[in-house]
């Protein structure tokens, strides 16, 4: 019987084998699709970057603050569809958890389907609205400014607001950050706004309405290059782990395939030492 | 294109360390960040002067202007760099923050620069946009067909 159990275990052996081998195909090819879009990723990011920086400055020089008042916070969290990238979504998801445990008068925008998932369970009811379809194709102004009509159309009230989204800082890592979103309201209010000359209430909507979708532009894009990076190094891992599995199966299969001659050889000679005794 | 554009910035970078240098009794700088969602055009360079169109009308910008915020419309925006050039680029919206440190950020949703806008493909734009216009049935579609009316016609503008 133990005869059967070793040419059983050989061949469920070779199976796992040929399946670790595979895995690792994949996540090589995985790994050089990451790597092929994080070099476009990043070269967009680097383009877009002034433009981001820029458009959070007047916030920073009218001294901005948030609005006093208790119609509770709106959270846009970036994210995207696909998995397989390390912690960059789950990051997200912690970090809106706690928020919202902190104030649970909070709304959260999310984009794409991953915090979704994280969220779903425990806080459906702060999920105002889900964008999916993000991460297959690079970001483009469009698509930022469509999430952003959406925000406005819906109508959501807030006194505090803010973008979470990972931050790239190299290949391989990054920071997940938040950006600050300010009401009209706030705006309006804001400490240093009085310097600011012949504004009315059209310029000032007008202005939050386009820098609600050029924050959200810049963020995608930082957010797109970080989860490509990430990807990357996940996969790259993933395929070094599996490289150890195929050489410590490779080890077992030759071992177990040494031993199952050996025992072949030995029933074999001891049959035929048997017959040469009862000679 | 790119390359002499990047060279240009260089060179007007350099320029106004020089200008620094020589006499610190000169006008304030003003520092410009004009960029658009795909590209850079001026990072934090010092310009002596930037003419925006606006909703409230067109205005120019110097060092020292009045802090305040306005929104582009479709046009043509002119930078006098340091060293006398002139560049002029086509907008078709976006926003303009000018600060009380005299820091100008214009941030524009498209912006490329006016020699390579093509006053044919322009007219035809702006007649497509009339005929959209006599064929549009919602208000939407209307006022979509009017917004880009006006960007052909300030395009055609532009080429002349």
């Amino acid at each position: 019987s133990q005869q059967v159990r070793g040419m059983a275990t050989l061949k469920m052996i070779s199976i796992r084998l040929k399946s670790v081998k595979n895995i690792q195909k994949i996540t090589q090819s995985m790994k050089m699709v990451s790597a092929a879009k994080y070099t476009k990723a990043e070269r967009e990011l680097k383009s877009a970057r002034p433009y981001g920086i820029g458009a959070q400055e007047f916030y920073k020089k009218a001294e901005v603050k948030d609005e006093e008042g208790e119609k509770g916070q709106l959270i846009i969290a970036v994210s995207s569809d696909r998995g397989l990238c390390g912690a960059v979504h789950s990051s997200i998801g912690r970090i809106v958890k706690t928020d919202i445990a902190a104030s649970p008068n909070t709304k959260v925008v999310i984009v794409g389907d991953k915090v979704r998932n994280i969220l779903q369970r425990l806080y459906a009811k702060n999920i105002a609205m889900v964008v999916t379809e993000v991460g297959r194709k690079p970001a483009v102004f469009g698509d930022a400014a469509l999430v952003a009509q959406s925000i406005i159309n819906s109508g959501i009230e807030f006194s505090k607001g803010k973008i979470l989204f990972n931050a790239f800082r190299t290949v391989v890592s990054f920071r997940t950050t938040e950006m600050p979103l300010y009401s009209q309201n706030a705006v309006a209010n804001a400490s240093k706004l009085p310097v600011y000359d012949s504004l009315d209430s059209d310029v000032i909507q007008s202005y939050t309405e386009f820098s609600l979708a050029s924050l959200l532009f810049y963020s995608m894009k930082e957010n797109a290059t970080s989860e490509q990076s990430s990807r990357m190094t996940a996969m790259d891992n993933a395929s070094k782990n599996a490289g150890e599995m195929i050489d410590k199966l490779t080890m077992t299969f030759n071992r177990t395939r040494q031993a199952v001659i050996t025992r072949e050889l030995i029933e074999i000679i001891s049959g035929a030492a048997a017959l040469e005794t009862k000679n | 294109m790119a390359l002499t554009r990047s060279a240009l910035r260089l060179f007007s970078g350099r320029f106004t360390q020089a200008c620094q240098v020589r006499g610190y009794a000169d006008a304030p700088s003003m520092s410009l960040t004009f960029a658009a969602p795909s590209q850079v055009l001026y990072n934090n360079i010092s310009v002596k002067q930037i003419d925006v169109p606006s909703f409230s009308g067109s205005f120019g910008i110097l060092p020292a202007h009045v802090p305040t915020l306005a929104v582009l419309k479709p046009g043509v925006v002119t930078v006098f760099e340091n060293d006398g050039s002139t560049k002029k680029f086509f907008v078709s919206s976006g926003t303009v923050t000018i600060n009380e440190d005299s820091t100008v950020q214009l941030l524009a949703e498209e912006a490329v620069p006016v020699d390579t806008l093509d006053i044919s493909a322009a007219k035809e734009l702006l007649a497509q946009s009339q005929s959209q216009l006599a064929s549009a049935s919602s208000e939407v579609a209307k006022a979509e067909a009017e917004i880009s009316i006006e960007v052909s016609e300030a395009l055609v503008k532009a080429c002349e």
